[in-house]
């Protein structure tokens, strides 16, 4: 085994581990913490595709912007097991309905992907994920993609500017 | 196993030696600056300040630290025990990681072997401080909700929001001096400031941004809102006693030290000897790296200093001040900055 074998086992393992812990865990902020736990490892991993740029921006946008507002939220509304609302069964069902969609469509993903299969990953090699080449492709090649996300999170901005201004 | 010998041990012991020399140096130099901080405060004030342990009081952190380690360590009854303890962990670790992409001099010769004074230099380094300094909060976040006070979650709150609104403009104003440097390593930032000017002649706008940033990630005065002993008792650490209090306060000073190291990079040259070209002297070798840390350490004092001086001569804001200086100025004032250097950038080009 080699340095980036032992370390690709290790953070995918904690990957798994965190994202079983996210669901397990009865406190909701525990969940939170868990899953900032998930970003760290999925970073790792973009760390050995030599993906530094995606790495750092995973880490500053999910755990260090996103994550902190959850916490926000969850702290606020102090959830714990006494006030849950029990919830009917119908809504359990649909619960269960959804969840196993969600199940056969990653399964039928995962089937199809046969072209992978018997190839090996390319560890700590390409640089597609450092920050020159990343930058020139998504101005020159995605360019029309990227201003449009770009316009969707501006038009989401001023959604959220107008429904917090409504009183 | 066979694979594990072919690795660079020289490369990795000179590295482990670095990050234990690094990590060493900043709390030393934290300890210090809690010294200087009662000095500086007794200075302004027309008192004389802590004077009692050693010559000039000068073993006065170490009476401290002592004092602390030997407190009675209480755990309320009604906290989440094992996130409490992890909230000042975090806090602690969060301000030690980011010494890692500093460049504290220029390359050292020794034994015949080049070693880099940096710990890492990742072709990111400065969206690594950021992505670090974004997980600071973390530390205050969880201690003040563990805590089960009403006061502490509240506190962490206020310092969670404050943190995210100051970020924004932060990372704007360096994305105006990341146009110009066109590149985000920090030992290029700095080499590059080293054949030519320091950013901040180019940059004024964008440091003063910075700065007012800085002293709000940090939680220094004026933007101490989580510390606000006269509106939330004590802030976020207030069920705290002994070293888990010892570490919050602490992370603040290391967090100070860091940031002075980062703007001194940032924008004044790192460790570049002003009024000297380091380039026409090679032959001094080592000593050269030597001056480098001096003048480097130097330029961190002064910044130290800055904090303090504002410390003591500022009052605080109130939230809605703070938040409206944030989003209402500073943003916009980034905002403007950034699209001027463009500008400017492009017509220069042309």
């Amino acid at each position: 085994m080699t340095a980036t074998e032992i370390l690709f086992w290790f953070l995918s393992a904690l990957a798994l581990f965190s994202a079983l812990m996210v669901v397990i865990s009865k406190n909701p902020v525990h969940s939170v913490l868990w899953l900032i736990v998930v970003f760290f490892s999925i970073s790792g991993h973009y760390i050995l595709l030599n993906a530094q740029f995606i790495a750092i921006v995973n880490l500053i946008v999910y755990a260090g912007a996103i994550m902190v507002l959850f916490l926000f939220v969850i702290m606020l509304m102090n959830l714990n097991a006494n006030t849950e609302p029990q919830r009917n069964s119908l809504v359990r069902l649909a619960g269960v309905v959804a969840g196993g969609l969600l199940l056969t469509v990653m399964i039928s993903a995962l089937r199809s992907a046969n072209e992978i299969t018997n190839s090996k990953a390319t560890m700590s090699e390409g640089d597609i994920g450092l920050i020159q080449n990343l930058g020139k492709i998504l101005f020159t090649q995605y360019v029309v993609p990227f201003e449009l996300s770009s316009v969707l999170f501006l038009s989401a901005m001023v959604g959220a500017v107008v429904i917090g201004k409504k009183e | 196993m066979i694979y594990l010998l072919t690795i660079d041990w020289l490369l990795l012991l000179e590295k482990l030696i670095l990050i234990a020399v690094v990590v060493m140096a900043s709390l030393v130099i934290a300890m210090y600056e809690t010294y200087a901080e009662r000095k500086i405060a007794a200075f302004m004030q027309d008192r004389i300040g802590p004077n009692r342990a050693g010559i000039f009081g000068i073993l006065q952190p170490l009476a401290d630290g002592m004092k602390l380690f030997f407190k009675e360590e209480i755990i309320p009854n009604s906290s989440n025990k094992i996130l409490f303890v992890l909230g000042p962990s975090l806090a602690m670790l969060t301000a030690m990681m980011t010494c890692a992409v500093v460049p504290w001099s220029g390359d050292v010769n020794l034994f015949g072997r080049t070693i880099s004074l940096q710990i890492a230099d990742v072709n990111i380094g400065i969206l690594y401080v950021f992505a670090v300094v974004s997980l600071g909060i973390y530390g205050v976040m969880i201690g003040g909700w563990a805590s089960n006070n009403k006061y502490s979650l509240l506190a962490a709150l206020r310092g969670a929001s404050q943190v995210i609104s100051y970020e924004l403009a932060m990372g704007i104003s360096l994305i105006a001096l990341l146009m110009m440097t066109g590149s985000l390593s920090l030992k290029t930032i700095v080499e590059q400031q080293m054949q030519s000017h320091w950013n901040i002649l180019y940059q004024p706008l964008g440091f003063l941004i910075f700065f007012v940033c800085a002293l709000a990630e940090c939680n220094r005065t004026p933007f101490d809102l989580s510390e606000a002993e006269n509106e939330l008792n004590m802030g976020y650490h207030q069920e705290y006693s002994s070293m888990k209090l010892g570490f919050y306060l602490f992370a603040e000073y290391v967090n100070m030290f860091v940031s002075s190291a980062i703007m001194a990079t940032l924008f004044f040259g790192g460790y570049d000897i002003p009024f000297f070209n380091e380039s026409a002297h090679a032959d001094l070798g080592n000593w050269l790296a030597l001056f480098g840390i001096i003048c480097f350490m130097l330029k961190i004092g002064i910044f130290i200093f800055l904090f303090m001086w504002i410390r003591w001569t500022v009052p605080r804001f109130r939230y809605d001040q703070l938040m409206n200086l944030g989003w209402k100025k500073l943003i916009p004032l980034a905002l403007a900055n950034m699209l001027v250097t463009g500008a400017v950038i492009l017509w220069l080009h042309k």
